[in-house]
């Protein structure tokens, strides 16, 4: 009887979930500028004005940010989780804490103090300065994916390649690398989404260039224009689904195929 | 074979490992330990022009401490974001415990619960406008149906308005951590639980509640930081009524360039973030303990 109950709680819980989710493509392809029921008919005006410059420019820049910033804060999340969990360090609770810090201070304050640093410094807003305050945002998530992989980590496979001989490079890429594969893909997934989908402090320190979610943000402002940022949510989420599916298909092949090369 | 766990390898690993921590710490140093410590010395200033009168001086902080209006956006920002987090924690729980316990095809479930957050934040919460507002899919859809004369005027533009939508934006962060915890749970433990004659509820009470306290706790710190800083939620759906701290602080940088008292709102939200914090996770790890 239980089972049923919460059975029941998940079905509902789930249509709460994808309740506003469901409004994007619904009224992406309405054929009405105003976004109300009921619906006055079908069209793909609004995918064809997606076709816009400025847009497309804002993508280019997300993805730059978010392929820079997940390559960037993975190698600093692997060198890090290296660090504490090979080695007996004094002070590895402090580093560890000042790693995780901005998980527990809020986005805005992050973004104004960042602003504030550029500003003093003289250093024009630009991507790179979204990159740096992203890096910021994603080194914990990093942190945490692979310090995890590293405590299911055999120390001792390292130190038998190099017993047999291989030079630390050799190791690193024979051994260490392949068996913190699933963790580093974790983490460059996870750090990639997440700076994809900033917007706060990619708003303070963007400038010119928006990002993405920065250009979102200003067409909110014009209804004329909200059919067409539903289109693109709605092709967001769709590409989202379609590469978690296949990187979940490609993670269990790589189960399947022995990990380590003879 | 070569020679290890001598006193000389062992001093050349622990630089080693301070080298490959190296890195990190300089660019979180250089991106947060530079900034707040500029932060700290701008909140100290007073604004004056473009630029910041000489000498230093803790006016913003009275006026900060002391303002009756922002007093009440630092309330407002506690309570909608303990209230946001109470309610997606209660929501997800039972959600995550279905997962864990009972549901067949865990992996199914879990990628559908996850992929409404595939797509923008920024549009998950304005979807949430769109439902809520005064023309919108509620409003449109009980005229439409003629269960209501004239659209609902209060759905949008109140605290409500923010604590709904932010309860959906955040819902993953619950039921994740809260998942892998139950995950966790020795399932042997349950078993011994009911062959020692424990209800099902006093089984729950004494067993699975307290181990999946660290998730419960986690995901509670995972969206209450973040939603009492929040600035988009409150900006598009909670109107005058439901702005938050953010939204005044991002209006000193932004629009009255007053940035003394902006750095100073900040700080003293970040320090009231951090305490409450700190302040719950304590509380709650002494519950744990007496349930136990």
């Amino acid at each position: 009887m239980k089972n049923r109950t919460l059975l029941a709680y998940a079905c509902f819980y789930l249509a709460f979930l994808y309740l506003p989710v469901l409004v994007l493509p619904i009224f992406s392809f309405n054929n009405s500028a105003f976004i109300a029921f009921p619906l006055t008919g079908f069209t793909t005006r609004w995918y064809e004005a997606l076709a816009d410059s400025a847009l497309q420019q804002a993508l280019v820049n997300s993805l730059k940010v978010g392929v820079v910033t997940a390559l960037l804060s993975t190698l600093l999340g692997l060198l890090a989780a290296k660090a504490v969990t090979q080695y007996r360090l004094r002070g590895r609770g402090v580093a560890l804490g000042m790693i995780s810090l901005p998980l527990f201070i809020p986005d805005i304050v992050l973004g104004i103090s960042l602003l504030l640093l550029l500003g003093t410094i003289g250093l024009p807003l630009s991507l790179a300065s979204v990159v740096l305050g992203h890096l910021l945002i994603c080194a914990p998530f990093s942190l945490a994916v692979l310090v995890a992989r590293f405590e299911g980590f055999d120390p001792n496979l390292e130190e038998a390649s190099a017993d047999l001989g291989e030079d630390r490079w050799m190791t690193f890429w024979r051994v260490t690398f392949p068996l913190m594969l699933p963790g580093i893909i974790a983490s460059l997934l996870l750090t990639f989404i997440t700076s994809f989908d900033e917007f706060l402090v990619a708003y303070f320190l963007s400038g010119t260039q928006a990002t993405l979610p920065v250009y979102i943000w200003s067409q909110l402002r014009f209804p004329a224009r909200l059919p067409m940022v539903l289109a693109l949510g709605t092709i967001i989420l769709c590409v989202s689904v379609v590469l978690v599916v296949l990187a979940e298909k490609l993670r269990n092949q790589g189960v399947k195929k022995p990990m380590v090369g003879a | 074979m070569r020679e290890r766990g001598g006193v000389a390898d062992k001093g050349r690993n622990v630089r080693q490992g301070y080298a490959l921590l190296a890195p990190t710490l300089v660019v979180v140093g250089l991106t947060l330990a530079a900034p707040l410590g500029l932060l700290l010395i701008t909140s100290l200033k007073s604004q004056s022009g473009i630029g910041f009168e000489a000498g230093w001086t803790l006016a913003q902080y009275s006026e900060v401490l002391g303002r009756g209006s922002y007093r009440i956006l630092f309330a407002r920002s506690v309570v909608v974001a303990a209230l946001v987090t109470a309610l997606t924690v209660a929501l997800a729980y039972p959600m995550a415990y279905f997962v864990a316990f009972h549901a067949r095809r865990k992996f199914l479930w879990l990628i559908l619960l996850t992929i409404p957050f595939w797509t923008s934040y920024l549009l998950r919460v304005f979807a949430w406008k769109i439902i809520l507002g005064y023309g919108g899919v509620i409003n449109s859809g009980l005229l439409g149906l003629g269960l209501i004369a004239e659209p609902l005027g209060s759905l949008l533009y109140n605290p409500f308005a923010v604590v709904v939508t932010l309860a959906h934006a955040w819902a993953a962060f619950a039921i994740l951590p809260i998942y892998v915890s139950l995950e966790k749970i020795d399932r042997s433990l349950l078993e011994a639980g009911s062959d020692l004659g424990d209800s099902k509820l006093r089984r729950f009470l004494r067993i699975t509640l307290p181990l999946s306290m660290p998730g419960v706790i986690g995901a509670a710190i995972l969206i209450f930081v973040p939603t009492t800083g929040d600035f988009v939620t409150p900006e598009l759906v909670g109107g005058p009524a439901g702005a938050m701290i953010a939204n005044i602080i991002e209006t000193q940088f932004t629009q009255v360039g007053n940035w003394p008292l902006g750095a100073a709102l900040a700080l003293v939200s970040m320090t009231m973030v951090a305490v409450l914090a700190g302040l719950f996770v304590a509380a709650a790890r002494a519950a744990a303990r007496a349930v136990r």
